[in-house]
């Protein structure tokens, strides 16, 4: 999904098409309808210039409407940091987020427990596994009120913390003051999947790291299974 | 009649606001020991064409509800004032 200011559409390109050999089209934000695609990616950036809030304009686009049906029907969605606040946005995800507790723009490489692997992008997970992978943002400050916030740890919506290289989830992994340490949520159903790091830049050696494969090739197994 | 609204948009009590804390500090350090909490937000000026007051504000509601405002995080006032008829279009006297 490409808007207005999108600037990790290529990255998550070259991970899906060059790195694990899958067909990809760009879906530019005037589009009417997402018809025959079997994954949604809206990638990071500044869409519409991050104006009035992070993905509040985007969440209007024309395309948005057939992005919310795909997801209703079940499509497999992955909102990644612009991409995550679109789909909050949207209210396709819960919860909001919130400029950075330091009010920095953090840029790093950052450790991830999965939390489940349930959700159509931790299939290849197991449940407490570290991943790193890096993120790249001013506003990933993950902020839900606590009735919602015990909601998604009650249906184990909770896909990815923020936490220490050996696993423990601790104040000081904690990059951008996220509640709960939370880097991604998934919806009830799993198929749509918001976070903050980004995997696309994790996903060859030469680069620093490959963990962030795990998502997607997560996500092209959730699909065979669906096929068969 | 148009009108000019004010909308004041600002993060909801319970929500942390880093930025305003960040100023607070700021005010802190030039020595404006008196300031005990600084809330940072958005301020909004509209103009638009509506029939009434009434109306003006159900518009204004509904922008606020839909765009303006994120009510998972936020809280919205809005002020407004009649301004004077609306402009005709074409009008060269205008």
């Amino acid at each position: 999904m490409v808007f207005p200011g999108t600037w990790s559409d290529r990255d998550c390109a070259h991970a899906v098409l060059d790195v694990l050999k899958e067909p990809v089209r760009y879906i530019d934000h005037r589009e009417q309808n997402v018809d025959g695609l079997e994954l949604v990616i809206l990638p990071g950036g500044f869409s519409y210039g991050d104006y009035l809030r992070c993905g509040a304009i985007a969440r209007f686009a024309p395309v948005m409407e057939a992005v919310a049906d795909f997801a209703n029907r079940g499509g497999l969605v992955l909102g990644i940091c612009n991409g995550f606040q679109i789909l909050q946005e949207a209210r396709l995800l819960p919860g909001a987020l919130l400029r950075n507790a330091s009010c920095e723009f953090r840029c790093e490489w950052v450790h991830l427990r999965v939390e489940q692997s349930n959700s159509a992008f931790t299939l290849d997970c197991r449940p407490g596994q570290v991943l790193q992978i890096p993120i790249s943002h001013g506003e990933g400050n993950f902020f839900a009120d606590p009735k919602t916030l015990d909601t998604l740890e009650r249906n184990g919506q909770v896909v990815f913390r923020y936490c220490a290289p050996d696993g423990r989830v601790t104040a000081d992994s904690n990059p951008n003051g996220s509640l709960r340490n939370i880097a991604g949520i998934s919806n009830a159903r799993g198929n749509v999947v918001g976070m903050m790091p980004h995997p696309e830049r994790a996903c060859e050696a030469l680069l620093g790291g490959d963990d962030g494969l795990l998502v997607f090739r997560s996500a092209i197994h959730a699909l065979a299974r669906v096929a068969v | 009649m148009r009108y000019r609204a004010e909308v004041f948009v600002t993060l909801k009590p319970v929500v942390n606001d880093p930025a305003g804390l960040t100023i607070r500090g700021g005010l802190h350090a030039l020595g404006f020991d008196s300031v005990t909490e600084v809330r940072a937000g958005k301020y909004l000026v509209l103009t638009l064409d509506e029939p009434d007051a009434t109306e003006a504000r159900a518009r204004l509601d509904a922008m606020a509800k839909q765009l303006l405002a994120n009510a998972v995080i936020e809280d919205y006032r809005i002020e407004l004032e009649p301004v004077g008829e609306p402009v005709v279009a074409g009008d060269a006297s205008a």
